[in-house]
């Protein structure tokens, strides 16, 4: 594999409450390739936006980042605000979920993308206005020098998500981070949004991180999945044929519980009890072990660390689900 | 009067044969009549719309939300509705239940036309009949604790013993798996969002319905919290014989509700069957596309990004305020040719209980044997 785009590094990030502190990351390893699609799956408060956030610096002061995290050789944790403008569009964008509250519902789209591409380099008026076209034409809006001229409230969903990649690629970011970008969006639209960023990505050599919650895009679009929980990756692994080699019980378990339209109807979801663990009150060992059906004495005593114990297939379980065909 | 001109615009847009049998379903039994009973839910020519100003456009317009959309609901059965957003399921749910009242057609629930009743008889109909919000914290009133949401319809409903009122609660809190004692004193912003959503479904189902109508009931849970309601919701089904109108945008998640399934595009049902053959032999060609769009997580992997890209259909949704002439598929569809645009396709029956609204639907090795080729 080549060289790193991004590499983490124990990403740890803790968020001070009422003088205590509230782990949200709890130390995250990863890299991410040119070209390459990873993402990062996990249910609501298990830590992947934040994790995110953390990189491109946009968490509030109240949070507390340590580790590493090196983006093109130069380390992004600790950064001062004017430093990491530098990185943020040029190097790293990110597209976020609700295209309608990042939009400035007041400006012509034309002019936002106009407006951050020349926040990032020097452009005349006119040739922001030439390449912000360009944009929206390579990111299939349909007739893009009328759309140049409207509001954001002028446009459908998937039209206001495609303006907001238009603006993320005003600089030719190397990374684009698409946070839940396609949640709020109808599954055909979802369909078109997806098409579009693996299109580009293939265009453009960029690496794409999906940030989502559901394991099924992810497995679906993606090139890599990490899976997280309470704040820490349980698994990573390919994610083609990721389905049949699951090997950490909560991967499963978010597996199983994704309606499919092979299952026949009526029949009975398997479904895990209890929701995830309160991030002031974690438990001493493994997370997960209070929902596990797997779990044992040990897995309450000592939190199984993250290992490859296959080659590019890393997962944190002392008791992991039988590999399929092995048994 | 916006009602008359939809009719007129229908008139205008397809031929004489047309404007016939978008009448027939009201005529005739709907798909999948014939065999059952009495339904408990019949809707019949069902259409709703709005009065809109539009800027820059001299007098604003109608959307047309919901257009002549005709089903059945037998005891005990669920039906799936799925479309996207802005297909009209959401304004279709809300004018089965008269909130708003429909501007024309016939939603007979228990033997009795909702939309002819008025008053008290509408309110003791409609007892009978529930509803489950997408967002359980919008509407659940925060200052109020769990047991007395729960209560709520039941006072309402003239139960006038507290003390009774409150058992009820309980027994209905503990029927979807909240313990009273442990959650009946909380107030909203006290429970997760799963929790929350039980609290919904306990009110809703606290005076005994016959009919609960789900919307998005599920879509703002996660994964593995959105498998619980589910398995709730079956749960309910077979303990208090419930049936359900179920609308959601996830096909995936409405096959696994569903007995019957209808797809709903731009205002109108384009395809409506047994899910199992909807979704194994989609015969209209949006009903494909939906299909298409899935994400595949099947154990077979990752399908190729080539052919995906050619099956997922392109565009956006046309303007509720002016549909396509004709099919209102056509502007998106793959196999649109003229007659699609000239002619309003109605919804017909194909193969036992499945019908569907298309000029050309798609066929199937399987199921050619026993229907008439499609083109006509």
């Amino acid at each position: 594999m080549s060289e790193p785009l991004l590499e983490v590094a124990d990403l740890r990030v803790s968020f001070a409450r009422r003088g205590h502190a509230l782990r949200a990351v709890g130390g995250m390893s990863y890299a991410i390739s040119a070209g390459q699609t990873l993402a990062i799956v996990g249910e609501s408060g298990s830590g992947k936006t934040v994790s995110c956030r953390a990189l491109m610096g946009l968490l509030p002061p109240s949070a507390t980042v340590t580790g590493s995290a090196r983006f093109l050789g130069s380390e992004l944790i600790g950064l001062g605000e004017n430093e990491m403008r530098r990185h943020r569009g040029t190097g790293i964008a990110m597209v976020f979920q609700d295209p309608a509250r990042s939009l400035n519902p007041t400006m012509r789209i034309g002019a936002q993308i106009a407006e951050a591409i020349r926040a990032h380099r020097a452009a005349s008026r006119r040739e922001a206005r030439e390449q912000a076209v360009e944009l929206l034409r390579l990111v299939h809006m349909p007739l893009p020098g009328r759309r140049f001229s409207e509001y954001p409230h002028q446009l459908s969903g998937g039209m206001r998500q495609r303006v907001m990649i238009a603006i993320a690629l005003a600089c030719r970011p190397r990374l684009l981070v698409a946070d839940e970008a396609t949640t709020a969006l109808d599954v055909t639209t979802q369909a078109q949004i997806m098409e579009l960023l693996l299109e580009l990505q293939a265009e453009l050599g960029m690496a794409l991180m999906l940030i989502s919650h559901d394991l099924g895009l992810a497995a679906a679009y993606a090139d890599e999945v990490i899976v997280m929980y309470a704040g820490r990756i349980v698994e990573q692994a390919p994610a083609s044929g990721l389905f049949s080699r699951v090997r950490m019980p909560y991967t499963q378990a978010l597996f199983e519980a994704i309606p499919r339209l092979e299952r026949p109807a009526h029949s009975p979801l398997p479904v895990i009890a209890g929701r995830p663990p309160d991030p002031a009150a974690l438990p001493a060992g493994c997370a997960f072990a209070p929902r596990c059906r797997s779990a044992r004495d040990d897995c309450r005593a000592a939190a199984p660390p993250l290992d490859e114990h296959e080659p590019g297939h890393r997962w944190a379980c002392w008791h992991p689900v039988p590999a399929e065909g092995a048994a | 009067m916006a009602a008359s001109r939809a009719e007129g615009i229908q008139r205008t847009a397809g031929a004489a044969d047309a404007r016939d049998t978008e009448a027939a379903p009201g005529a005739q039994p709907g798909p999948g009549l014939r065999d059952a009973g009495q339904p408990l839910l019949s809707v019949r020519h069902l259409v709703q719309e709005f009065a809109v100003r539009e800027r820059g456009r001299a007098g604003g317009g109608v959307v047309q939300a919901v257009s002549g959309v005709s089903f059945d609901i037998r005891p005990g059965e669920t039906l799936g509705i799925v479309g996207e957003t802005g297909s009209g399921k959401s304004t279709l749910a809300r004018s089965v239940l008269q909130a708003p009242r429909p501007k024309s057609g016939e939603v007979v629930f228990r033997g009795a036309d909702l939309v002819r009743l008025r008053g008290r008889k509408l309110l003791a109909a409609r007892r009978h009949l529930q509803m489950v919000f997408q967002d359980p914290f919008g509407s659940l009133d925060p200052k109020w604790r769990v047991r007395d949401i729960v209560a709520e319809p039941l006072a309402a409903y003239g139960a006038r013993d507290r003390a009774a009122r409150r058992r009820r609660a309980d027994e209905v809190l503990d029927l979807v798996g909240l313990d009273p004692g442990g959650y009946g004193r909380r107030r909203p912003r006290e429970l997760s969002g799963g929790q929350a959503q039980r609290v919904a479904i306990a009110r809703a189902v606290a005076l005994s319905p016959s009919l609960l109508i789900c919307d998005e009931a599920v879509s703002s849970l996660d994964v593995l919290i959105q498998a619980q309601v589910l398995n709730l919701f079956e749960r309910l089904r077979g303990e208090l014989g419930l049936s359900y109108l179920f609308i959601a945008h996830d096909l995936a998640l409405v096959k696994q509700v569903s007995d019957r399934v209808a797809v709903m595009y731009l205002g109108r049902l384009c395809e409506a069957g047994p899910a199992d053959a909807v979704y194994r032999r989609p015969r209209h060609p949006y009903t494909q596309a939906l299909l298409a769009s899935i994400p595949s997580v099947s154990p077979a992997g990752r399908e190729g990004r080539e052919g995906r890209g050619a099956r997922t259909i392109r565009g956006d949704l046309p303007s509720p305020v002016h549909p396509p002439s004709g099919c209102r598929f056509r502007t998106r569809c793959p196999r649109a040719q003229e007659r699609c645009a000239a002619e309003t396709p109605p919804m017909r029956p194909l193969d036992g209980d499945h019908a569907v609204a298309c000029h050309f639907p798609l066929e199937h090795p399987a199921a050619t044997a026993n229907t008439r080729p499609g083109g006509s």
